[in-house]
């Protein structure tokens, strides 16, 4: 088990392969879908004028996002009322959607590291190799074993966006996960895509 | 009539982070059958971990608290009116209580209402009067990212050679585990409805859910396609959060619907393994839960 700490340089991440277990600590920010959108549409595509806190919100976490890693979750979070925030429950949430954000998003604030469940494409995958980083798959569903990692809730950016969706600055302590894309172009899910589609075909073949 | 809001908090506190036996059970039986030292072994071991803790702790099993889907089987006499705002406060609570995610958003606005209350459809309520004299409510809690791997076909499809017969049905099957891959947390249970329309269909194919994972459809031909579709699903090899291995999915459930001469529809609703149903029953003064 590689214990990793955030932020993650070249040479851990160029040292990393598909199939490491890895325990990650440091500081991490929690984006998802309407971060992701948020992220591209305002600062990189530019489709979009900045508003309201955007401008701040960038700049605060542009310094996290240095070698930094962003966790695709939704958490269940405590203390609402009194801003004394805690992860009650924080698994990862399905990676795919985005796809068609997260290798711009990795090149524009140099992330290393990508956490969340079931994988990404080759957009992602090719991104990965160019800055170079790596995707993280930690365990879907294992959220109050995972909630246990969080430590402490440093922040919260973009509150409005709503609890699940909002842009959590979280410090974690060994938080489980395994390598299942890496910077030299190995990904799991390509590998086991094509795999059982071998299989699917022998059994449509079948009566 | 009387208050029972305490209790179907109670019923959604349970549902949330106290896992059904039956689901866990087989989760065990899966552990033993991945290779020991394999990523997929490693996911089922933790799945187990936080499967404990979050019943030890009352903390929700998984972050995303789904879509809370309720059933209430009720007698003559009770007001279907007054049982939904009951519904409604205690889920209000639950979510207050970090039982729920708050996960009502507002599709035009993008707006999360954050006590999980949103439109009339959210939570889901279905009544129905019973000739009993027991109230029943049974609630799952479906997340997004299996209900997001959910897919309906219309037979026949000729780009998988599937026709209007079971042979046809089981093609069309594995082909959304497949694309499934593990994206729906898998291993997941499969729930599949044939006939009906697009709607009834994709109800029914969540209904089937409801059922304990060992309740066998009573039609032998589908207790065998059944049996089958878990068998050649495994075969695949997704695994364990499509790391690979032995356990893509735990089980399927298939019912049938009657459908217009035009339509032959197949609906497919994944469950993950977080498979979250729970079941209240009112019997005069004595409430019981399962």
């Amino acid at each position: 088990m590689r214990q990793l700490t955030i932020p993650l340089d070249d040479k851990t991440i160029l040292s990393l392969k598909v199939g490491d277990p890895v325990l990650l600590s440091g500081i991490m920010i929690t984006g998802r879908d309407a971060v992701h959108k948020w992220m591209v549409d305002t600062f990189i595509k530019e489709t979009r004028q900045p508003q309201g806190d955007d401008r701040e919100v960038y700049a605060a976490i542009k310094t996290l996002l240095v070698g930094g890693v962003i966790y695709h979750c939704g958490p269940v979070v405590s203390g609402l009322d009194t801003k004394d925030y805690r992860f009650v429950a924080a698994g990862p949430t399905t990676s795919t959607r985005e796809e068609p954000y997260q290798g711009d998003v990795m090149r524009h604030f140099n992330v290393r590291g990508v956490i969340g469940k079931g994988g990404m494409g080759t957009k992602t995958l090719a991104a990965c190799q160019e800055v170079p980083g790596v995707y993280f798959h930690a365990v879907g569903g294992a959220a109050s074993w995972i909630a246990q990692t969080v430590e402490r809730v440093l922040g919260v950016y973009k509150l409005d966006f709503g609890v699940p969706e909002a842009l959590w600055v979280i410090a974690v302590k060994d938080f489980p996960a395994v390598v299942t894309m890496d910077s030299h172009g190995g990904s799991l899910h390509a590998e086991i895509e094509q795999k059982s589609k071998a299989v699917l075909e022998e059994l449509l073949a079948k009566a | 009539m009387r208050d029972l809001t305490e209790n179907i908090l109670e019923l959604i506190r349970l549902a949330s982070t106290d896992l059904p036996p039956d689901v866990e059970a087989s989760l065990r039986q899966a552990v033993e059958r991945e290779a020991p030292g394999s990523a997929g072994r490693g996911a089922l071991e933790t799945i187990l971990k936080n499967v404990e803790l979050a019943r030890q702790n009352s903390t929700p099993i998984c972050q995303d608290t789904g879509t809370p889907i309720f059933y209430v089987y009720y007698p003559e006499g009770w007001s279907t009116r007054r049982l939904r705002d009951q519904i409604r406060s205690a889920i209000a609570e639950a979510t207050a209580r970090s039982y729920l995610r708050p996960n009502a958003v507002d599709a035009l606005s993008g707006r999360n209402s954050g006590n999980n209350l949103g439109d009339d459809h959210f939570p889901t309520i279905h009544f129905e009067e019973v000739a009993e004299d027991a109230l029943r409510i049974d609630l799952m809690l479906k997340g997004g990212g299996c209900e997001n791997v959910g897919a309906q076909y219309s037979l026949p499809n000729s780009a998988l050679g599937a026709g209007r017969d079971l042979a046809g049905v089981r093609k069309v099957v594995l082909d959304a585990v497949h694309k499934a891959q593990g994206k729906g947390c898998a291993p997941g249970v499969i729930g599949v409805a044939i006939g009906g329309d697009r709607g009834s269909s994709y109800s029914a194919s969540k209904e089937v859910l409801f059922h304990e994972l060992d309740e066998r459809t009573p039609d032998l031909e589908l207790a065998a396609l059944e049996d089958r579709l878990t068998t050649e699903a495994n075969q695949l090899g997704i695994g364990p959060m499509g790391f690979g291995g032995e356990t893509t999915v735990l089980g399927t459930k298939i019912t049938n619907l009657h459908r217009l001469p035009a339509s032959y529809f197949v609906s497919v609703s994944y469950m993950c393994w977080a498979y979250r149903r729970r079941s209240m029953t009112v019997v005069g003064e004595v409430v019981s839960f399962a």
